[in-house]
């Protein structure tokens, strides 16, 4: 493929959305569990409860902020880069990507702001429901972005009166039938995400900073770690049913992008599963295919003699690029058996004892820290990639959907936008990963909160929340 | 999907909610890119400080209402949002790196020491490039766009005209202006003995440039002089340009008696009968020259829809805007901050 408008235009939406979805999959997840940590410290009254609430809810803020940041980019891109798909889909889309913005905002304005400066101003139980809220808000965000994302994949609901699409039923657009899967999917991607990073700043403090913490410190290092393992060791395996399932549901709605994941050329009965394979897209077969037979019909059917259609079966112009998701999906896959692998390691350690002295055991979880990352792009390469040549599926093209804008244009603002987010989401990151080795400061932790309306810190304002120097030496 | 339903006109109702956005928009966030644009001619730590200090507690309903306009635009005027933004593709995406930095570095100002000057070149320079693109693409929207068949049909570059370029430093010196009357209410002492002394300066600029479009804009497009100078409308609009004299006179009568609230919701008042002014020229179009609000819509189940969750939303974010902005009256404190001590 040759770089020109539409290429480019995809890239950009890839490149600023992979940006902005790191985000937002880490805080649905820590929402979520400093929604659990404040519940157990109601409950229990320990000490180490509250510390690694103030601990991550600063890390929460920054991450956040960082959210907001990039996804403000968003909201213009269907604008300057995909015009067409904005005047021929923003009857239906337009909506839903606005209640998704305006649930954010609903939070930022009341209950982030008790969240996150409210501690020692208002009763414990308001602030645990803040913090629920805060938790549910996140889901409703997602659920918003999903539902949009899901119906240009899947859509229904809608009735096209001259060449645009005009919502139907609102309810038949919300709740598409790939809607529920990818919900699912997806929170339970963003929950171990969380998981596997919380793990692996725990295993780092246990590995590193044993000698120089107090007792308080230790504790907590051992409390997050013990509770990202559980995750760990339950929501592994439960995604990878609900990937199976999303998996079903794909092969039902989007046979093509199926038949690409696992490099099937011919329509057969009784497929078999590929490990390994190079689809190459102009030869249309895989080269170096590594089988196992009628696998891949048991797992998409549940039946060893289960036909599976290929790719041949589609012309060549609607065929999604088996190249990329063949690989895409199976680094997903191993990603997610090896979080699997992770938690069910960590129930054995456990049961014999040995979860906070297996030293090997902290390299390995702090090693799968970015992993849920990588599993959530890798997941979303796989399922955008394999939509093509579609943008609504079935319906628009995505080379109808581009703006007229020039390749020259489009690749000068890309270059832009990559400068831009080097610098600033790398000391973004930097700044997170500072926070994260400096860990609970027990010490801080029992200090008043500042910041809310008539203070310099603000709740629409998260990084703000973060008072810790940026450089270090300090 | 003549847009009317429940006897209600949606689109017309939208149109008003997008344009209180975008007016929202320039008021939250034109004072402080203005301290932006004045940061390079303040030089001390010090002051730079306070004026950091006096945006931070309150600058946050920028985003907000930014992103509230654009999705509403998409939702509400889809056609709008299509054709608007791939015509202004260059100065928006401008805007928004400009936008990123300028957070960003707004708030690792507070967090650095030695990467600080960095920080406060990033800040002053995205605060000025910011202001400039949007000047520019108000006046790109003033000059109207080239649509054909739905879709934006010109050139990449047809925003870049000398009455665009002018429209720019219009905004550059607007918000600058917006930010020393800003100051001149936060500040004391010497910090704000300069922004007294610049106050006149940027104010007689801003009127100039305000008379400089007035008089561009009706010369260049022949229906928009019609409106302002054909009989009654001239009788029935003298009250703007009036107003904005009043105005005029009020802020150098202000200024020349040393009162510190004035100058700033003076500049405020010269935004808003600019802004009205400009809802003259251009109404009923939302992408001029010729196609209107009606024309542009999203269908009544669409606008309708959307309708719900903003009327629910906006008296709660205006509620908590004012709340803010109230308990942080007064003055800026040397001393308060950061990392600093609390203050009231």
């Amino acid at each position: 493929m040759e770089l020109d408008a539409l290429l480019l235009a995809r890239l950009q939406f890839a490149f600023t959305i992979s940006f902005h979805i790191l985000f937002p999959s880490f805080t649905i997840g820590l929402a979520s569990y400093l929604a659990v940590l404040e519940g157990l410290w109601l409950k229990t009254d320990r000490r180490v409860y509250r510390d690694l609430y103030r601990f991550w809810s600063k890390i929460f803020a920054v991450s956040f902020g960082m959210g907001v940041v990039s996804g403000v980019v968003m909201s213009y891109q269907f604008g300057t880069n995909w015009s067409r798909l904005s005047d021929i889909a923003g009857n239906v889309l337009g909506p839903l990507l606005s209640y998704e913005v305006l649930t954010a905002f609903f939070l930022e304005a009341g209950f982030l702001g008790i969240m996150l400066f409210g501690w020692d101003r208002v009763g414990r139980g308001l602030h645990f429901f803040a913090t629920c809220m805060v938790a549910i808000g996140t889901l409703f965000s997602t659920f918003w972005i999903l539902s949009a994302n899901s119906w240009m994949q899947t859509p229904t609901g809608y009735e096209v009166l001259d060449g645009r699409f005009h919502p139907a039923s609102w309810l038949a657009v919300i709740f598409n039938p790939s809607f529920p899967y990818r919900l699912v999917h997806m929170t339970l991607a963003a929950y171990l995400t969380t998981a596997f990073a919380v793990g692996a700043v725990g295993a780092w403090h246990l590995l590193y900073r044993r000698s120089r913490d107090n007792a308080r410190q230790l504790d907590a290092a051992r409390v997050m770690f013990s509770m990202a393992m559980w995750m760990a060791a339950f929501v592994a395996p439960i995604q990878i049913l609900a990937g199976d399932l999303h998996g079903l549901n794909t092969l039902e709605h989007q046979p093509a992008k199926i038949a690409a994941m696992e490099g099937h050329w011919e329509t057969r009965q009784g497929a078999p599963l590929l490990l390994f394979g190079m689809p190459d897209m102009q030869r249309e077969e895989t080269k170096w295919a590594v089988e196992v037979p009628h696998l891949g019909s048991l797992i998409l059917t549940h039946d060893w003699n289960g036909t599976l259609r290929g790719l041949k079966e589609w012309p060549a112009d609607e065929r999604p690029n088996a190249s990329v998701i063949f690989w895409s999906f199976r680094l997903m896959v191993a990603i997610g058996v090896a979080m699997m692998l992770l938690g069910l390691t960590s129930l054995v350690l456990r049961w014999r004892r040995r979860l906070y002295e297996t030293r090997w055991f902290h390299t390995f979880a702090l090693v799968m820290g970015p992993s849920g990352f990588l599993a959530v792009l890798a997941g979303w390469v796989t399922t955008e990639v394999g939509r093509q040549p579609w943008v609504v599926y079935g319906q628009l093209r995505s080379a109808d959907a581009v703006s007229s804008v020039q390749a020259g244009h489009v690749a000068i603002s890309l270059a832009l936008f990559f400068a831009t987010y080097l610098i600033v989401f790398g000391v973004g990151v930097y700044y997170l990963l500072k926070l994260m080795a400096t860990g609970p400061v027990p010490q801080l932790a029992d200090q008043p909160q500042t910041g809310g309306p008539g203070q310099p810190q603000q709740p629409m304002r998260p990084i703000s929340a973060a008072q810790d120097p940026l450089e270090a030496g300090e | 999907m003549d847009g009317h339903s429940f006897g209600i006109d949606l689109p017309l109702l939208w149109a008003i909610i997008i344009a209180f956005a975008v007016f929202m928009y320039v008021v939250m966030d034109g004072f402080d890119l203005g301290v932006g644009i004045l940061f390079p001619f303040i030089r001390g730590k010090e002051d730079r400080d306070i004026m950091m200090n006096s945006v931070a507690p309150i600058w946050d309903g920028n985003e907000t209402w930014m992103v509230l306009g654009g999705t509403g635009l998409f939702a509400a005027f889809p056609l709008a949002y299509a054709t608007i933004l791939p015509a202004l593709y260059l100065p928006l995406i401008l805007m928004l790196i400009a936008l990123i930095f300028r957070g960003v570095a707004f708030e690792f100002r507070f967090k650095s020491t030695r990467t600080r000057p960095a920080w406060d070149v990033a800040f002053a320079t995205s605060s000025t490039i910011a202001a400039f693109v949007q000047g520019a693409a108000l006046g790109a929207f003033i000059q109207g766009f080239t649509i054909v068949d739905r879709q934006y049909a010109g050139g990449a570059f047809d925003w870049l005209s000398p009455f665009a370029i002018f429209t720019g430093l219009a905004l550059v010196i607007g918000y600058a202006a917006l930010g020393c009357g800003w100051m001149i209410m936060k500040a004391e002492g010497e910090l704000q003995a300069r922004m007294f002394r610049t106050m006149p300066v940027l104010g007689l600029l801003l009127l100039l440039f305000v008379a400089g479009v007035s008089l561009w804009t009706p010369l260049r497009h022949p229906a928009i002089a019609e409106r302002w100078f054909s009989m009654p409308n001239l009788l029935l609009l003298s009250p703007v340009p009036i107003l904005v004299l009043a105005v005029a006179w009020a802020l150098w009568r202000a200024l020349r008696l040393r009162r510190e609230v004035q100058p700033f919701f003076l500049t405020l008042c010269l935004f808003l009968l600019s802004y009205i002014g400009l809802a003259i020229s251009l109404w009923p179009n939302i992408i001029p020259p010729e196609i209107s609000i009606w024309q542009a819509a999203a269908p009544s189940e669409t606008q309708g829809f959307l309708l719900v969750g903003v009327l629910f939303l906006i008296p709660i974010i205006l509620g908590y805007t004012a709340y803010a902005y109230w308990i942080f009256r007064g003055k800026v404190p040397a001393e308060g901050g950061y990392h600093g001590t609390e203050h009231h």
